[in-house]
């Protein structure tokens, strides 16, 4: 899951870290060092972008701030956010930086004042939409995309749209019967977010869900698995997985639908946590990601999506952006949580994996 | 004296001009300084009453929306929070969010729990609660709605609080503020500026006074031209008439010193020839010479209380006020004087006057010379018996001099009154003197002399306006 740090590169790799799924921890972590520094300041991130993705950029960034020891740890969004809660009250060391795609999460972070404020020439040239009290910044731009197995789908039959992705499980339920996969809303924060963007955007989601359920679609986790399982055939179509995660690896069997009735894309939230002690490197981060060089570095990877760089990609009206703004803090109300993951629940309850 | 006085006078008005209009512009300015410092106060506490009124309706909106949301499920209270709640928070766009619904025993159904929470839920079960708290150390302004079920499994009330920051709202008062005060400002620099010209243009009459009047030579006496405000004409009559007088006073002076020169050189060299023949006269003829010579000396003396007496009567018609006088006091004081005796010892006079006051303004020194000086030529150059009296004649007192000779003859009268005589002078004797103090004294109290022939004889009338109620106004 974790690529090997390349030969050439410029870092000296000090450790590679996993630790099991199991309890609230960092999945991965990683040290990047600038070749012959000393460095004398730990800079750690927390991320819930695996640590392949970010690496060239962190390295990037060690080369240009070679007195830092950067500490990346890659988390999974649900426990990241409880880690920075639990930062926020002081009952744990803070991270300097923490970067989350669970959005969401982030918004009630900063809501819950956890964050502190930074403003530059740069981040005041964010749209509006992506940046909330010059506390919370939305750094990507990634679509949700539809993946599916170019051999196990037949051309005409590939869902461009959520209707025809709804059509296709009427139509044909044996033929997709536990081929479908998504996220697992529960566990995955980003997850969560999609499915409940979808709910808020189209009444298109309750036939989706009702889809679902009668082709006994799979809940599972995480981007990377689920991209490698439909390449290899395990499943035939995917829904709602970050386009970002598409083309890190060669996946010669997959293809991706920007979905034409609406592209939803979501910017991953980056905040420097009020109990930061490297505010200023944070805030150097920030700016560097923010610039032309880490724009590139960032588009390079993927991470920022450029709408007309894609050829399945629709006409602006139908990019749904996620905003970073208090709204979202619906999708964090307990009451309203409990309800939609019951109701996802409810669907998934027959299509569970054995 | 006078130069130096007019021309320090002329510097101080342009020095005080100047600082007038400083002093004026400097108490309109700190009075447009005040009133600004009062409407920014105003406009701010204006601005922030209107920002707490605007966000408090968003606030109470977005409560309301929550509420709404509310239902019973199972006999529990549920909320299905609306994203459009959100929505109208968010348009306070950098405000943090708290919200909270609590159940009727206060318990947090769902929401954040900690600051910002009341426990005094019940004030707000008919109207909705505003009240300022904290949000994480920030200070922040809460509402609390309730919403009252009565389900057959469930009866209570439902709290919902929504709290916001006060970013907006300070920022919201901030503006309004500041467009009051860049528009109070800006109609403040305009009216200083029309104050400043209304004032420059007010005070432009004063300026052009203080120019001409530094402008002035000293020696220049004539009036100054009163146009202008009324303040200004006020000023400039006034200083036409200290002017004007100054100019009389002068001139009375340069009449005096020319007419003693003139009137005396002649009887002074009469009194000298006299003298020298008496020297060189045998000694038969000396008394005969000094009589003369005292004769001359006599008529030099008379000319000299003439000429004093009419200086100060010109002195004394410019400087002493007029009073109301009885012209019949001034008859019987002529009359009781026996100053005529010593002319013509043997002269009868009599006194012709009423019962009632004939009151006249003027003064009563000047009158009772000019009064004199009539009896004097009365007694000089007409024929006893000689009347001193007083009449009322319409709107003019008369007080005459009436002797029963024909009076000079006809070229002499044409002549008569002014400032002197030659012949007369001539001659060693004043009666063109005398009475041009009697024609000065007429018309410094607005009145004239007449001469006129009658019956009886020729008579010298001093005529001046009668002071009584109707023209005592």
């Amino acid at each position: 899951m974790i690529r090997a740090t390349l030969a050439n590169s410029l870092m000296s790799l000090a450790a590679i870290i996993a630790f099991t799924a199991s309890g609230r921890a960092q999945e991965a972590t990683e040290i990047f060092v600038a070749p012959d520094s000393t460095p004398d300041t730990v800079f750690v991130i927390r991320s819930t972008t695996d640590i392949s993705i970010f690496s060239d950029l962190l390295e990037a960034f060690v080369r240009v701030r070679p007195t830092v020891e950067l500490r990346y740890e890659q988390w999974g969004s649900n426990d990241l956010y409880a880690d920075s809660r639990e930062a926020c009250d002081g009952q744990r060391a803070s991270a300097d930086v923490v970067i989350s795609s669970g959005v969401h999460q982030m918004v009630d972070l900063v809501n819950r004042a956890c964050a502190s404020a930074y403003t530059s020439e740069l981040t005041a040239q964010l749209p509006r939409q992506r940046m909330w009290r010059d506390e919370l910044w939305g750094i990507t731009r990634e679509a949700a995309v539809i993946i599916y197995n170019k051999n196990l789908v037949a051309n005409e039959e590939v869902p461009r749209t959520r209707f025809t992705l709804l059509d296709l499980m009427r139509r044909s339920p044996d033929d997709y019967r536990g081929q479908i996969a998504t996220y697992d809303i529960e566990a995955s924060g980003l997850g969560f977010l999609f499915a409940f963007m979808d709910s808020q955007q189209a009444t298109t989601f309750g036939g989706l869900l009702e889809g679902f359920a009668r082709v006994d679609a799979v809940a599972t986790c995480c981007s990377a698995e689920i991209i490698s399982s439909v390449d290899e055939g395990r499943y035939k179509i995917a829904y709602n997985v970050l386009g970002s995660y598409v083309n890190t690896a060669p996946h010669d069997n997959l293809g991706v639908i920007y979905p034409e009735d609406y592209t939803m894309f979501l910017s991953r939230a980056l905040m420097i946590p009020k109990a930061a002690r490297e505010k200023e490197l944070a805030a150097a981060f920030l700016d560097f990601l923010l610039s032309p060089e880490g724009r590139t570095l960032l588009t390079q990877v993927d991470l920022i999506q450029e709408s007309n760089s894609d050829e399945n990609a629709g006409s602006d009206s139908t990019e749904r952006y996620i905003p970073i703004d208090p709204t979202l803090l619906v999708a964090m109300d307990a009451l309203r949580r409990d309800r939609f993951n019951a109701k996802w629940r409810d669907t998934f309850s027959k299509g569970q994996m054995p | 004296m006078v130069e130096r006085g007019t021309l320090s006078t002329g510097a101080e008005g342009a020095i005080s001009e100047r600082s007038l209009l400083s002093r004026v512009m400097a108490g309109v300015l700190s009075l447009l300084a005040i009133g600004g410092i009062l409407i920014t106060i105003a406009a701010f506490a204006y601005g922030r009453n209107a920002a707490r009124q605007s966000f408090d309706r968003i606030l109470l909106g977005a409560a309301n929306d929550i509420s709404e949301t509310i239902y019973i499920l199972e006999g529990r209270p549920v909320a299905e929070i609306s994203v459009s709640a959100f929505g109208l928070l968010a348009l306070a766009e950098d405000d943090r969010i708290f919200y909270s619904i609590q159940g009727p025993d206060g318990t947090v159904l769902t929401g954040y729990e900690g600051e910002g929470q009341t426990s005094a839920l019940r004030a707000a079960q008919v109207t909705p609660m505003f009240y300022d708290s904290r949000m994480q150390g920030e200070a922040a302004r809460f509402v609390t709605v309730a919403r009252r079920f009565s389900e057959r499994d469930f009866s209570g009330a439902v709290y919902v609080t929504v709290g916001q920051t006060l970013r907006a709202r300070n920022a919201m008062a901030l503006d309004l503020t500041r467009g009051a005060v860049v528009v109070t400002g800006l109609g403040g620099i305009a009216l200083l500026l029309g104050a400043f010209f209304v004032i420059r243009s007010a005070m432009k009459p004063l300026e052009r006074l203080t120019r001409e009047l530094s402008d002035r030579d000293p020696y220049d006496l004539t009036p100054m031209s009163a146009q202008g405000p009324a303040e200004v004409a006020v000023m400039v009559r006034a200083l036409n008439r200290f002017m004007s007088r100054l100019d009389r006073q002068v001139g009375a002076m340069k009449h005096l010193i020319s007419d003693t020169a003139h009137q005396l050189r002649t009887p002074v060299a009469a009194i000298r020839a006299q003298a020298e023949l008496a020297i060189e006269d045998d000694e038969t003829r000396r008394s005969q010479r000094l009589e003369r010579l005292v004769k001359r000396t006599r008529s030099l003396g008379t000319l000299l209380d003439q000429m004093l007496s009419r200086a100060m009567v010109m002195h004394r018609t410019d400087n002493a006020p007029p009073a109301a006088i009885d012209l019949r006091d001034i008859a019987l004081h002529v009359f009781e004087e026996s100053d005529h005796e010593v002319l013509a010892p043997d002269a009868e006079v009599d006194l012709s006057i009423g019962d009632r006051a004939v009151i006249v303004m003027a003064d009563e020194i000047s009158l009772g010379e000019a009064v004199k000086n009539m009896l004097a030529n009365a007694m000089r150059h007409g024929e006893p018996p000689v009347t001193i009296g007083v009449s009322v004649e319409r709107a003019f007192g008369h007080i005459w001099v009436l002797d029963r000779g024909d009076g000079p003859p006809e070229e002499v009268m044409k002549t008569i009154g002014q400032r002197f005589e030659r012949s007369a002078a001539s001659k060693g004797e004043s009666a063109g003197l005398g009475l041009s103090i009697v024609d000065a004294v007429a018309k410094a109290f607005g009145g004239k002399v007449s001469m006129e022939k009658t019956g009886q004889g020729f008579r010298v009338t001093l005529s001046l306006p009668l002071q009584d109620e109707e023209q005592s106004s």
